[in-house]
Parts: structure tokens; sequence; C-alpha cells
């Protein structure tokens, strides 16, 4: 009994870049690449263009029994492939892990929903999936239905749901899965605000339940709300493996320069989708950037630090009326505050040109940001939308609730005083921020 | 010491899979219920908005018979082995279509789940079988009907015609079998899709559908190769059952088993060998 309940030894996953050479496998192999050859033009690839890479390089941990592990790391560092191992979806190529009890597996809301069967047929397909018995999801439907908010619709194809309702009733199917180890990627980076509180509150119960739990997370504060211990993985190592407090903080640190690069080209096709042509605007967004006090770059800042923002324009034309808008938006579109300029005469050469704007003290609460970016001239106008993001990972110092996630505070934090008066007499002001 | 069992049994050891091939008997067995959701999915799926629903699944044999007892019947002289030819040509039609139908949409089992294969585990193998399983039901339905018209010809099928039933046992066999296979290429190579309607027209001309293969006195080695064929023993065994006439050769017949037989357990195997990759390919 004093095994863990999972045990990870050298694990590690090589993909190859490109596609497969088919001439160096077995007989069968090389005749089903022979079959696709013959009818496909036959494609030759350089030999020794064996381009690979480890997802997962080689990776050493345990998980203890009862444990709720975040996981955390940039983009590509080997998160969504170790869960996906451990979720017998794909095979390392080396190592191995012994995992004890049952799996539950949550790479994303709603596996196997089918748009056209009703919400009731989904209940018991995708429980089927995710491993429930028949019986089970029996004994439990009521209790779906209820956690997803959904009694009245039951019969009604999934496809009419509104996006809201479809994501609750596919999470009150997992979050009623009872595993033993429950593996989690990134579901709480959909969804609504009160929708994220209630996955946080139900997944905080299965976790008191003495359950094991992986927790791969973009959003800090609910790893460090949720989990005891973290691990950081970098460019498929483990980088890191302690307290979550400790780990998170260590990897915001270093998220100065990497997850919030603080920095955004926006001449990127990426950044500005849908928009065909800007070769005729007469002003364009060119890049913003993010500094903080010190002046340098970064993504990430903490509750009330400064802030400047560095727009890089290209004029077309000499001189012209600007007004440009910044607008900060949460990850769910709720529009937090503009900071607009008002009408102004810019004096410039055709060519690039920058403007600044300052805010002494971000009113910003913990969570993740969104920058629009609009440009307003007689027109065409231009605008980003998603210009930037930019990350608060909370109050400057020691953080005093961990359990305190952002949505029970609100989005901005604003100065106030409170001032405790006693009848016929002086009041007594205390400060507070 | 029960609870010691089911900890043993939950533990799972990850590891890259060595050569041997694991059939997985016991994974599939405990996933049953899974089967029977997939099926029931395909099945209240495959009909949803469309004008005539199931009736499809009889309209095709139908079709098939009156366009071969039109054509076939009238331009050229045919193997019919005595039989009336078009409950010849509707019972080979029916049987015929339960395959190529499970065999089309097992190949696309995999390729159009992929948002499934990705993202959660199961024995993929379930997701291919599942449409031969739900292609039953439409096989149930034009049965009925086809009963009903094999009467109206003066047809009553007697105590003969459970020899049917083995015969169906080999037509799922082969069906999974070669969607196994398919699924498997496919998700590889999509090239599959294309070879499929060509691969099945070929097959169907083979498996003595719209002609009868026991009139026929084979040279060898073509009557080996005619049988080894296991939709040809399917087509001959089901259509003997039902209408009675020239019985099939026993030989024939077993050697169509082995033919279904082998196809099967190499479709299966190769599904097991290439399921590991299916989430990074597909």
């Amino acid at each position: 009994m004093s095994s863990d309940a999972v045990e990870i030894r050298n694990l590690a996953k090589r993909y190859r870049l490109g596609e497969r050479d088919v001439l160096h496998g077995s007989l069968r192999d090389a005749f089903s690449g022979f079959v696709a050859n013959a009818l496909h033009r036959a494609r030759r690839r350089p030999r020794g263009a064996r381009d690979s890479i480890w997802a997962l390089d080689h990776v050493t941990f345990d998980v203890p029994r009862g444990e709720v592990l975040g996981i955390i790391g940039r983009n590509g560092a080997g998160k969504t492939t170790l869960l996906k191992i451990l979720s017998r979806i794909t095979e390392p190529t080396e190592g191995e892990a012994v995992i004890r009890g049952r799996v539950g597996s949550l790479l994303e809301v709603g596996t196997g929903f089918h748009g056209d069967l009703t919400g009731r047929e989904n209940i018991f397909l995708n429980g089927a999936i995710l491993g429930m018995r028949r019986r089970e999801i029996e004994r439990r439907f009521d209790e779906i239905v209820a956690f997803a908010e959904v009694d009245r619709f039951i019969d009604t194809p999934v496809k009419r749901y509104s996006s809201g309702m479809y994501l609750r009733l596919a999470f009150a199917v997992a979050a009623h899965l009872e595993p033993e180890i429950l593996i989690v990627d990134e579901v709480l980076a959909v969804g609504d605000a009160a929708f994220q509180r209630k996955c946080l509150g139900k997944m905080g119960e299965v976790s008191g339940e003495g359950r094991t739990v992986l927790l791969v997370s973009h959003n800090m504060s609910a790893i460090t709300s949720l989990a005891t211990r973290c691990l950081w993985l970098d460019a498929g190592r483990v980088r890191a493996l302690g307290p979550a407090r400790d780990t998170v903080a260590a990897y915001l640190t270093e998220g100065h320069v990497a997850e919030q690069p603080g920095f955004a080209d926006l001449r990127d096709p990426k950044i500005r989708v849908g928009v065909p042509k800007q070769t005729h605007k007469q002003i364009l967004f060119e890049s913003v950037r993010l500094l903080d006090a010190d002046g340098r770059t970064s993504g990430v800042f903490f509750e009330r630090d400064a802030l400047q923002l560095e727009l890089g324009f290209r004029s077309a034309t000499a001189a012209g009326r600007l007004e440009v808008l910044c607008k900060f938006s949460t990850l769910e579109g709720v529009l937090v505050f503009t900071l607009a300029s008002g009408a102004m005469d810019v004096d410039v050469e055709p060519g690039p040109f920058t403007l600044t704007v300052d805010v002494p003290a971000l009113p910003l609460r913990r969570g993740r940001y969104v920058v629009d970016l609009y440009a307003l001239t007689s027109l065409p106008q231009d605008d980003v939308r998603g210009a930037i993001e930019l990350e608060i990972s909370g109050p400057r110092g020691p953080v005093e609730d961990p359990r305190e996630v952002r949505d029970e505070l609100g989005v901005v934090s604003v100065d106030h005083e409170w001032g405790a008066v006693q009848s016929t007499r002086e009041p007594a002001p205390t400060r507070s921020g | 010491m029960a609870t010691e069992a089911t900890r043993v049994a939950d533990e799972i050891v990850i590891r890259p899979s060595t050569h041997w091939v694991d059939l997985g008997a016991k994974e599939l067995w405990r996933a049953r219920e899974l089967l029977y959701f997939l099926t029931v999915r395909d099945l209240k799926v495959r009909y949803k908005q469309t004008l005539l629903g199931i009736v499809w699944a009889v309209i095709q044999p139908v079709m098939y018979m009156v366009v071969f007892t039109l054509f076939f019947s009238k331009v050229t002289t045919l193997y019919t082995a005595g039989q009336e030819y078009a409950p010849l040509a509707l019972t080979g039609s029916v049987i015929w279509l339960f395959f190529a139908n499970s065999v089309t949409l097992a190949s696309t089992s995999l390729v159009g789940s992929s948002a499934l294969i990705t993202k959660v585990y199961f024995p993929r193998l379930l997701q291919t079988a599942s449409p031969v399983i739900a292609a039953l039901v439409d096989l149930a339905l034009s049965s009925t009907v086809m009963l009903a018209i094999m009467v109206a010809y003066g047809y009553f099928p007697g105590v003969r015609v459970l020899v049917v039933i083995p015969f169906l046992l080999l037509a799922i066999a082969t069906a999974i079998g070669v969607g196994a296979w398919l699924a498997a290429l496919n998700v590889k190579y999509r090239d599959v899709r294309f070879v499929v309607p060509f691969l099945l027209q070929l097959w169907m001309f083979a498996s003595a559908v719209f002609y009868s293969a026991t009139a026929i006195d084979f040279d060898e080695p073509w009557g080996t190769l005619f049988w080894v064929n296991p939709m040809a023993g399917v087509v001959e065994g089901w259509r003997w059952g039902l209408l009675g006439g020239v019985r099939p050769e026993a030989g024939d017949v077993a050697l169509s088993a082995a033919g279904g037989l082998v196809v099967l357990v190499a479709g299966v195997v190769y599904f097991r060998r290439k399921e590991r990759e299916f989430a990074d390919i597909v």
C-alpha cells in the first residue's frame, strides 16, 4: 500500500517531423507502402532526413496517492504528450509508467459527444467512452443532469444546445466519473466564469475525497489553489518539481520572457486573422510591447504594477488625425477598461513611428487579459483584436489565501478606505488596499 | 481479498510495446457496453435528417434485384442453377449489401472520428466493429422484405433456413477483418477511400451475387481461387439456405470459411499492430 498512484520512470516520446519513411518497416509495411506509393505520386524523401524531437525527454517522477499535481510549462513543453501517454492514447517511445487505480482522463470536454444525439443519449455514450459502466451512469444520471442544469432539454439533440449548456453537460459527465486517478488538461480554459468556478469546486471536491489528480493548466491561480505540488516541464524535461506555490512563482519569474512575451509583431498574419488587405490603410499597427517599471519587456505583472504600452505604427502619409484605443478584456471577453487617446494630431513623416501610453498602477486582479487595439483615422481604420495578452499573477508579496480565485474578488482592484465609526465618537480610519 | 484482486487488475503498466501481438480480448470484453452504445449511436445518427430513413436499407437490395433482373437475365444468359432469377439476385444482393455497407463504413470509422481517437483511450477495434453490428439491423429489415418477396415467388423456407446463421457469422467475421484492415490503413493512407468502392465492386463480381456459382464447373485452380473468397461461400450458402437448389460442396464451403478466418485474424492483427500509432498519425 506504500505504492504511489503514478510512477513514471524515464518516460520519453519522440515524434518524427515530416512524413515517416515507409521503406524501413517490415514486409507488411513495405507492401502497404507499395500500395500507397503506386496510388500517390511516389514521394521521394532525402535519406537521412530523420528529423525528430523528443516531446517528452526521459522524465521521472512519482505521484503519491491523494495528491493533486499541477503540471505547468510553455506550449510545446510536453504537458499534453505526458497526459496522452498516461491516458494510453499514445505510446511512449521509451521508459515506463505504472498507474495504480482506475484512470479517468479528461483531455477535452465533450469528447465523443454527437450533435444529433439527445442529451440523455450523449450522457450514456460519453460515460461509456470515458469508461463508466452502464449501471453507474444510470445511478448517477439524475445527479449529472442536475449538475449540468439541462433537465428541461435532456431529450433535445445537443446540437440545439447553447454552447454553455453543451459544456456544462459534457463536464458534468466527466465530473461524475469517480476515477481514482483523474487526468485533466486545460479544461478550465473553456466556459464562462461561473462554469469555471463550478469546475474548480467540483475538482476540489474530487481531490478532497483522496483521489489523485494530474492537472495541466495555464491558469496559475487554478494551479496554486488546487494543487499541492507542481511539476514544471520545459522542453520535455522536468525543470522543477515542488510545492505548487514555489514552482509557480519560479515559473512566473521566468515567464517574464517565456509564457507571455510582452511583445507582438502585428504584421504577423496569424495575429491579423481575416484581414485581407492592409496596404491602402493610412496608419497600420506594426507592433505592441508591454514594459514594466524597470523598462523591461514583460507579459506578466503583479497587481498595481506600472505598465507602459509601446505601440509601433507605420504611416503611409505625413501627418494626420489619429485616435487610438487600447481595450483590456478578460479572456471571457468582458471589457474591463479602455485607454483612449482622444483625437490627436500626429505630425510624422511617412514611415514608422511609436506611441507610448503609461498606466501608473494596473487595476487588474489575478488572471489573464487580452488587449485589442484600434487606430481610428480618416478611413479606413486599423484594428487588431487580441493583439497581445498579459497575465496578472496576483498581488505583490505573499498570497494570504491560496484558495482565493479571481472570480471571488472581481477583476479590478479599487483604491478604497475603510472607516470604523463608533457612535458619538470621531471616525478612526484604517487603510486597506 | 477481492479488493486486492481489483487493485492488481487496475494496475496498468505503460511501456513501448514489444513485437508480439496481444489481441486484447479481455479488454474488448470489458468494453462490451461501449460497443453497444457506439452501435446505437451509429444507428441513430445514420438516418438522422434523411427523408426515407431506414427504408434505404430496403431500397438498395430491391433496386439491385430489379436492375439485375432487367438487364442480366435479359441481355445475357447467366448461371442460375435452375433458379428463378429475381429471388436469386435478391438473396445475393441482401447479404452482399450488408457486407459492402459494413466494410465501407468500417473503413472510415477511425478517420471519421479522429477527435475521439486523439482525446480518449478505448479499444479502437470497437469503433470499427460498431458499424458492422449496426449494419445487422439494416440486414434484419431488408431480410424481412426479402422473405416477403420470396413468398410472393413461391419460396417457403423450412428448417434449412437455419444454415444461413453460420454463413452470416462468416460474413460478419470477414467484414470485421477487412474493415479493420482498411480502417487501419486509412489512418495513414487516405487512398483507401478511393480503393474501397472499386474493391467492393470487383469483389461483388467475384462473389456470385448476381449469378449462381454452384452451377459452374470450375477448372482448377479456378475453383480453389473462387471459393477461397469468403464471400463466395457466404453468398452461395446464404442463398442455398433460403432458396434451396444446388447445395454448395462442403469442401468449397470449408475453403471459404478458412479464407474468412484468415481475413479476420490478419485484419485484426494488423489493426492491433497499428493501433498504437493511430493517435499520432490520424
